[in-house]
């Protein structure tokens, strides 16, 4: 086996700030708005170094699809310890309508074209929340898939994958090559720090286009529009218990 | 100040002015209160007394560290997870 893992990181509005809805209502304000990397693809990389740590795979690819932005977010990757980053480039009306489809299209390619082990990735970025891309890449490679998963152990040319699912976890054995997607309670990610910066300088990314992978990224959706949710009412307050009682009966709450 | 160790001090001082800058009060709350203590003990000469507080520096990047990091678990279990 190559001992490669592939790990897909999405450069997202950052998870504290207040989101704000464009006028037009065509989508969200995303100029000058701090942008880092998507929570669940922290943890995936996470998990690629510290599998490399244990000395059970040999090299991290991190791989980001997007403007030249994209890149900040590949550095970080470097910076917590993948070896090698993979940008693809994809700008204006592309990356805006860039979506699981497009992505795991390109992952896939990917996938086959360095002979990945694994490919890891979140199990859905906080600002579509579309929960696919892992799915669709494995999908597309026929490969066997561990979302959710909060434990990953390899064992020997196997997978080992606990999966976060409702009602409590599910243990599944998979082979590899796999796709795997990371939740909350798989790790805890490590901050990249000025030092792990600075010496992940020298680590090389390399430039490609979807049209190089022979993906096209042509949108099969289209956004008609963009709203923000309904602003909370305010709370009524009332004087006695028959007062509570007669408002709840009068919502149709009892 | 011992040479070795002002390099070190700059260091920490250049690895905590970086992580400062997510300080959920605001990055400039942040370093001006860094550069506060920073030169409140700038007439320091024991090398003792120096690492100490180095090491103290380097106590304040790992509270950082964990700060930033439930932080964004706290947000992340609130908005994906409902309470079981």
């Amino acid at each position: 086996m190559s001992g490669r893992v592939l790990v897909g990181v999405k450069r997202v509005i950052d998870y504290a700030v207040k989101i704000r809805v464009k006028p037009d209502k065509s989508g969200v304000v995303t100029d000058g708005v701090k942008h880092s990397m998507n929570p669940f693809c922290e943890i995936a990389v996470e998990e690629a170094v510290k599998l490399k740590e244990k000395k059970l795979i040999k090299e991290v690819v991190a791989v980001s699809c997007g403007p030249q932005q994209a890149q900040e977010t590949i550095r970080t990757a470097l910076a917590m310890g993948a070896d090698r980053g993979i940008h693809v480039e994809v700008t204006g009306k592309d990356y805006e309508s860039l979506g699981p489809l497009q992505v795991s299209k390109i992952f896939a390619a990917l996938a086959k074209k360095e002979e990945a082990q694994l490919v890891i990735l979140g199990k859905q970025a906080i600002d579509d929340d579309c929960n696919q891309t892992g799915q669709m890449t494995a999908a597309l490679l026929d490969w066997p898939q561990g979302t959710f998963a909060s434990e990953v152990t390899l064992e020997g040319d196997k997978i080992k994958v606990v999966r976060e699912i409702d009602g409590g976890l599910e243990t599944i054995q998979i082979k590899t090559p796999a796709v795997v997607t990371a939740d909350l309670r798989l790790n805890t990610p490590r901050y990249a720090t000025l030092p792990n910066i600075m010496k992940a300088k020298k680590k090389k990314i390399a430039n490609v286009k979807p049209a190089d992978l022979g993906v096209d990224v042509a949108p099969r959706l289209e956004v008609l529009k963009v709203e923000e949710p309904p602003q909370r009412e305010a709370g009524v307050k009332v004087e006695t218990v028959e007062d509570l009682v007669g408002k709840l009966k009068e919502t149709g709450r009892i | 100040m011992a040479n070795p160790l002002r390099s070190e001090v700059v260091r920490l001082y250049k690895n905590l002015l970086f992580l400062g800058r997510e300080y959920p009060k605001g990055g400039d709350y942040f370093r001006d209160r860094l550069r506060a203590a920073f030169a409140k003990n700038k007439s320091v000469q024991d090398p003792e007394k120096i690492k100490e507080m180095i090491a103290r520096g380097e106590y304040v990047i790992r509270e950082l560290e964990a700060l930033y990091y439930l932080r964004k678990y706290r947000a992340m279990k609130q908005r994906y997870y409902k309470d079981t």
